[in-house]
């Protein structure tokens, strides 16, 4: 099924980059065109999930050049629905960036260059082919390097450095996978290679299995390769590090969902492989999460737990276990970006992120404390949050496939990141503020009177973030559905196969 | 800054040669090699021997839009004609081809992959430009307090625009916290022209 809204959640933002480069004088002009295009892209994102999920998938080929020879974008309903939880974030983050600084008072640089990322973060889910996905990473990593920077005090440009060089090594490597890939196939694109990739020999198989896990592990945060993570996010800007925790890794994580399942057939499937190195991540993850201090450092090391449990999930490799996947990783995106923007507004709040500094804010900001409560107990994974249901819906699944011992570490961990957010809880929003840095804590006056939270866009921004997922687990039901549907297609490569080969064959 | 009458002469000759070639990648890149980024590519290498003998400033006065202006048009210029076809029914990128039979020239090809080629060219000269923007200023700087000005070793004439016309590069390079604005000022924000002029 051929439709031409298929390329436009790539093309809208690139269009409108260049006319907020164009504009960059007129600072109104440049937040209405951005505002505009990423608006659109929320429907049209809705628009393209509600017609997959009629058809299956929807493709279209760039240059009228059919499948095996032009590149093909591909909208299944796993990308569809990544489409659409990512151009809404990147809306709402948008909405709180310039509720933070002000129409006028965002860098000149920052519109085009968020563009930039929105377009890349598309691309990635679209694309039908492994170079326009290395394409799609690169415009994203490009992007995420300035927008990383962007203010360039001196532990920006340190931890920048971190990030830049690490992802470089990625995508180092995932050229030159692409290119062995390429040698031993004579493709590069998806469907085709999901064809011939079936007659190489097992050694070679499992090899490039295991190269295109290490490559989009990087960029996921697993396991052994995370550690660039909760070093460089928590530097930058505060609507920046939102968005990055949202989506990046979770475009990483996407990556390895998408060529796992249909590259390689079933005997060459990493699933123990995955389910330990998921174990390991989440443990690593929430681990590191109970020795920090600083806000946004334990959320990132939160992202890094996070992930363990969709690998975990993908370990299964079976259609409740992806199922399950995809319903948590849309839940997981809302959580942690609602984090992050409730952590912008504690910092604005207080002026500080510190757990150990910070306190009182349940009473000099109510607001902000239950912007917190919601996705805290989400993340933690109690009923009846969003979060619940997502891990009800991966364990089960575990149980199902009688992985014992992993579905006992998701259990462990999920405790864990409970007791780290009580901490949270009981130092910042309960605890008294630490006793002699009283100026540093609230703003002369506010006492009395309890606080809106922070100027009226962020606060909004971030209440957007939280109804929707209050919406989540409301709609779960049907949700849950339509990852059941993306789930078992995902299990069943030839719909992807057949969809973009056409009905020529 | 005190400059080398071998090195002026030959950027002056070189510099149309030069452009001249990066046009021609330009035109012939649909099916041989060439195209708007080689050419782009081609064109920033003449603007760099221009700044190799007058600085940023002689970079400056080689262009009369702003490098952020030829960067964003040309950005758009490309993307528009990839989303063209669209409008028209067809795919994303799809391009056509047109062949004329003016007289006296014989047959005459165009191309619509030329329009998004040209937008590609825009893109890289722009970048090259800001480039020069950017990191050109410090060591322009650097030199005059070294060297002071003296006046140029040739009698080139400037027959080009006054500089005066110039927004300052600082638009784009200012250091505005993105991140606390409490700490900028009440209103969180500052006058971006002002920061380093």
């Amino acid at each position: 099924m051929s439709s031409a809204l298929v390329p436009l959640p790539i093309v809208l933002p690139l269009l409108a980059a260049a006319l907020t480069v164009v504009f960059g004088r007129f600072r109104v002009a440049q937040r209405i065109t951005a505002l505009a295009a990423l608006g659109a892209n929320v429907g049209i994102s809705i628009a393209l999930l509600v017609r997959a999920d009629d058809v299956g998938v929807v493709t279209m080929d760039a240059g009228g050049w059919a499948a095996p020879l032009g590149i093909t974008y591909v909208v299944d309903r796993l990308s569809a629905i990544m489409l659409v939880t990512s151009s809404l974030m990147l809306l709402v983050v948008l909405i709180y960036a310039i509720g933070q600084q002000g129409v006028k008072g965002i860098h000149v640089g920052f519109d085009p260059i968020y563009l930039v990322l929105a377009a890349g973060v598309s691309a990635s889910f679209i694309t039908g082919d492994m170079f326009n996905l290395f394409v799609a990473f690169e415009m994203m990593l490009a992007a995420s390097y300035v927008l990383l920077t962007l203010g360039g005090r001196s532990d920006q440009i340190r931890a920048g450095m971190t990030y830049v060089v690490i992802s470089l090594a990625a995508s180092a490597l995932f050229i030159t996978a692409l290119a062995l890939l390429y040698s031993a196939t004579g493709t590069v694109n998806m469907a085709d290679l999901a064809e011939r990739i079936p007659q190489l020999s097992d050694g070679v198989r499992t090899g490039f299995s295991l190269l295109l896990i290490l490559v989009f592990g990087i960029k996921a945060g697993l396991f052994p390769l995370f550690f660039w993570l909760p070093d460089s996010y928590p530097t930058a800007p505060g609507p920046v590090t939102a968005i990055f925790a949202g989506l990046l890794t979770k475009v990483g994580v996407y990556a390895i969902i998408r060529t796992q399942t249909l590259l390689f057939p079933p005997e060459s499937q990493q699933g123990t492989a995955l389910l330990v190195i998921g174990g390991l991540t989440m443990v690593v993850g929430v681990l590191g999460a109970l020795a920090q201090d600083d806000l946004k450092r334990l959320l990132s090391f939160h992202i890094v737990g996070q992930i363990g449990y969709m690998i975990f999930g993908l370990g299964l490799f079976t259609v409740a276990g992806v199922s399950a996947v995809v319903f948590y990783i849309v839940q997981t995106i809302l959580v942690k970006t609602n984090l992050f923007l409730v952590a912008g507004l504690v910092d604005r709040h207080t002026g500080s992120s510190r757990v150990s500094v910070v306190g009182g804010i349940v009473r000099s900001a109510p607001v902000i404390a239950v912007f917190f409560a919601v996705p805290a107990l989400s993340l933690a994974g109690l009923p009846p949050s969003s979060g619940f249901a997502g891990k009800f819906a991966l364990l089960d699944a575990g149980v199902e496939a009688q992985q014992w011992w992993i579905v006992a570490v998701a259990l462990l961990v999920s405790l864990l990141t409970l007791f780290s957010m009580t901490k949270i809880w009981a130092g910042a929003f309960w605890g008294e503020p630490e006793s002699g840095d009283r100026a540093v804590i609230a703003p002369e006056g506010s006492e009395p009177r309890p606080s809106r939270g922070g100027p009226p866009l962020m606060v909004a921004a971030t209440g957007i973030t939280v109804a929707l997922s209050i919406a989540y687990v409301v709609f779960a039901g049907p949700i849950y559905g339509l990852a059941e549907r993306a789930g078992t297609d995902l299990m069943n490569p030839s719909v992807y196969i057949d969809a973009v080969f056409g009905s020529d064959r | 800054m005190r400059r080398s009458l071998i090195v002026a002469v030959s950027v002056r000759l070189l510099y149309p040669s030069i452009m001249v070639l990066s046009l021609y990648f330009l035109f012939a890149g649909h099916n041989q090699p060439g195209g708007g980024f080689v050419g782009g590519l081609a064109a920033s290498g003449a603007i760099s021997l221009r700044y190799v003998n007058g600085g940023v400033q002689a970079v400056r006065r080689s262009f009369r839009l702003q490098p952020w202006t030829i960067l964003g048009s040309g950005l758009a210029l490309s993307v528009g004609t990839a989303i063209f076809p669209m409008l028209l029914g067809g795919a994303i990128l799809e391009h056509g081809t047109l062949k004329l039979h003016p007289p006296l020239l014989g047959e005459v090809k165009a191309t619509s992959a030329l329009p998004f080629d040209i937008g590609v060219y825009a893109l890289v000269i722009g970048l090259a430009l800001m480039i020069f923007e950017a990191f050109g200023d410090d060591l322009d700087d650097e030199l005059e307090m070294i060297e002071p000005p003296t006046t140029p070793a040739t009698s080139i004439r400037e027959e080009y625009r006054p500089l005066s016309q110039h927004v300052p590069a600082s638009m784009w390079l200012d250091d505005d916290e993105a991140d606390d604005s409490d700490e900028s000022g009440p209103d969180g924000r500052r006058n971006p022209g002002a920061v380093d002029a």
